[in-house]
């Protein structure tokens, strides 16, 4: 990496290694890739069921089949996984967009720095004890810390630069924890019921929590899927996009919308997972550059994939109990990520 | 590339002024950046002797005096001498050791949030130290010890495993997310299993606490940063030179892997002895670079992040030994709710600077 104002930046079109039918091609793969990943999480688990079995599940439903209800009950899970994955990821490759720093993910908009907050206070002063009762908490202090981490970036002359955005979302992170400790220190009982949320985890969420947060991830999704060729002219540095026709502040605010909406329904639904996020974007540049009309479509299809399957394995390494899914995304995915990084030469941002 | 960069931008410089003109302007520049440390290190001073005399238990200046001359007042010598005086000593020294380290590895990443807390040594401070606690029931100096170990292995591997003919900034901030995640998850894992009271103590810990502060500790301490601080000025004038970019160090005459190799060496020896001293206590080392650039008008310096360090530690210290009577929290539940307010106030009337950043 070397000087901003040193070097000139290489455009996006630098690091293409492959033609579009390649990419169509990748896509495909991926997708296929996704799709065996839900299979596998109907299957795979303390109770296995096998793959007829789960197929004869889907499609003529037996209520009295024991194997049946066991796959029944897989299915919140495995689409919780579905979108929390694909939440992330996008958001995550967004925002590294929108910071322009690798370094970037949901953690860093003060976001779930936000929704820890919010939830600690909601266990120590409510009392609060189930997924289903943290979901609003969750989603009030994630979406809180992101107007005022945006809000202070965009005070000054020049609005929400990338260094300012990046640095007011992990100084407002570094406050927020701060106050997070101060409760988790002082009160035991808030801790017990904290450490299990703060992994995070995607067991025991049910529909209700699917259709509350549904319509947020929708219009999250949406909103970050269309931004690539925005992104791709913020890559070059706010100057030259301006150049480039694009309204600027607006283009960064839009996506920062859409983030916000998806990093909000995914700590809501499953707690703060920090790894999938920061690296599923770095893992999709190494597969088809630096472009982000490809970047986003491929981190919504790679997310899942990491998250479900970290929470298939998850499920059955330390029989009889489970790991939970934020901590086995990382013990999974931090190795293959320093070995990709160390093997090939990175599509900088 | 595009990681935004935090260092000092071509600093606005008229070119139709006459030479004369520009070297006054520079003198008039060295002369205030001296100004402002000068008024740093006032506040640092003031903040020490506040956490000494005042608080809980209040001490006048002669008595201060007198007991540092060997007069034994009953009560307060021991306060002072065994409790207060170790305890503001650690904090000022960790203080300035986090805020250095933080800034080294910004300025030499050339990224605002590549301090040590995010890019992995102190989580492998963190990892190695809870599972200390939790696994082998570990407490006090095998707790420090652990930290220390963790700290330094996880920062050699991360620059081993980057290494690859030169370590390429990218990479090695890269590697340090993936090694972040893998001991974060270990760290988590770990409270999750362990029974309620022992979480407590590793949660406790992770925090950061000046509490068990005592003159062993201190003496440890100051000897590191005897031998750490000199080389840190010295490594100073080559980390302005690698701020400038690899190509331009190297056009300046650096020898620019062996540079960074001593600078990495002595951040990370920097963070790992204030993390065994008294824990990864929060966001110091990520909140004093940009607060010491943005103090000194967007120009880095690893004496005012030191001063800036030490700053926020005694404060911080001082609100946690006396915010809640009776019980003195750690002092890294305050490090970050008063060093972000502050740098959140920086950044939102930074507007003069036209970058902001």
């Amino acid at each position: 990496m070397a000087v901003q104002a040193s070097l000139p930046r290489q455009a996006p079109a630098a690091f293409h290694r492959s033609t579009r039918g390649q990419t169509l091609g990748k896509l495909l793969l991926t997708t296929l890739i996704l799709g065996l990943a839900c299979l596998a999480s109907l299957t795979i688990g303390a109770r296995p069921v096998s793959i007829p079995t789960m197929l004869e599940a889907v499609t003529a439903f037996d209520a009295a089949n024991g194997d049946h209800a066991v796959v029944l009950s897989r299915v919140p899970r495995t689409v919780v996984g579905l979108l929390v994955g694909a939440a992330l990821a996008t958001a995550g490759a967004a925002l590294q967009g929108i910071a322009r720093n690798p370094l970037a993910d949901p953690g860093i908009l003060g976001i779930n720095a936000g929704a820890s907050l919010a939830v600690v206070v909601g266990i120590y002063l409510f009392g609060l004890s189930s997924a289903s009762s943290y979901l609003w908490f969750a989603f009030a202090g994630a979406g809180a810390a992101a107007v005022a981490v945006y809000a202070v970036a965009s005070l000054g002359r020049d609005g929400a630069t990338p260094v300012k955005l990046a640095l007011a979302g992990a100084a407002l992170a570094a406050g927020l924890g701060s106050l997070t400790s101060a409760v988790l220190v002082s009160s035991q009982e808030t801790l017990d019921a904290f450490r299990f949320w703060q992994v995070g985890t995607l067991a025991g969420r049910g529909w209700d929590v699917i259709g509350a947060v549904a319509p947020f991830l929708a219009v999250g999704l949406v909103l970050t899927l269309v931004t690539g060729r925005v992104l791709n002219s913020l890559a070059l540095g706010d100057d030259v996009a301006r150049g480039l026709g694009q309204n600027v502040p607006l283009a960064r605010a839009v996506t920062a919308v859409g983030v916000v909406l998806l990093c909000g329904s995914a700590v809501a639904a499953a707690g703060p997972i920090a790894f999938v996020g920061l690296v599923i974007p770095h893992l999709v540049r190494l597969l088809v550059g630096s472009d982000y009309r490809w970047i986003l479509p491929f981190s919504a299809l790679l997310g899942p994939v990491l998250l479900l399957g970290a929470d298939i394995v998850g499920r059955v390494v330390l029989p009889p109990s489970e790991v939970q899914v934020g901590i086995m995304t990382a013990v999974l995915g931090a190795p293959v990520f320093i070995w990709l990084v160390r093997r090939r030469r990175m599509a900088e941002l | 590339m595009s990681v935004p960069v935090d260092t000092a931008p071509a600093r606005r410089r008229p070119a139709d002024r006459p030479a004369a003109g520009l070297a006054a302007s520079r003198a008039r520049r060295r002369r205030s950046t001296g100004t402002r440390l000068a008024a740093v290190a006032g506040v640092v001073v003031v903040l020490f002797a506040v956490n000494v005399l005042l608080g809980t238990y209040t001490v006048t200046v002669p008595d201060f005096f007198r007991i540092l001359a060997g007069a034994d007042i009953p009560g307060a010598g021991f306060i002072v001498l065994e409790n207060k005086l170790p305890r503001a000593v650690i904090g000022l020294l960790i203080g300035i050791a986090f805020g250095i380290a933080g800034a080294v590895f910004q300025t030499l990443l050339q990224n605002p949030l590549a301090s040590p807390d995010i890019i992995g040594i102190s989580y492998g401070a963190s990892a190695a130290a809870v599972t200390a606690i939790v696994l082998f029931g570990a407490a006090g100096v095998a707790v420090s010890f652990s930290a220390l170990v963790g700290g330094m292995v996880v920062a050699a591997a991360i620059y081993l495993i980057s290494r690859r003919g030169g370590v390429a900034g990218y990479r090695l901030i890269l590697v340090g997310i993936g090694f972040a995640a893998l001991m974060h998850a270990l760290v988590s894992f770990l409270i999750t299993r362990t029974d309620l009271r022992t979480a407590s103590a590793a949660v406790l810990w992770l925090n950061g606490s000046l509490n068990s502060s005592t003159w062993d500790r201190a003496t440890v301490l100051a000897a590191s940063l005897a031998v750490l601080l000199p080389a840190a000025a010295v490594l100073a004038r080559s980390l302005q030179g690698l701020a400038l970019g690899d190509d331009a160090a190297a056009g300046l005459g650096l020898r620019v892997e062996a540079a960074r190799l001593g600078l990495m060496i002595t951040g990370v020896a920097l963070a790992a002895v204030a993390t065994a001293a008294a824990g990864p206590v929060a966001a110091v080392a990520f909140l004093s670079g940009p607060i010491a650039r943005r103090l000194l008008g967007n120009r880095p310096s690893l004496a005012m992040a030191a001063l800036v360090g030490a700053v926020i530690v005694l404060g911080a210290d001082f609100v946690a030994a006396n915010l809640v009577p009776g019980t003195s929290l750690p002092v890294g539940v305050v490090t970050g709710a008063l060093g972000a307010p502050f740098l959140l106030w920086l950044l939102a009337t930074a507007n003069r600077s036209g970058r902001g950043g």
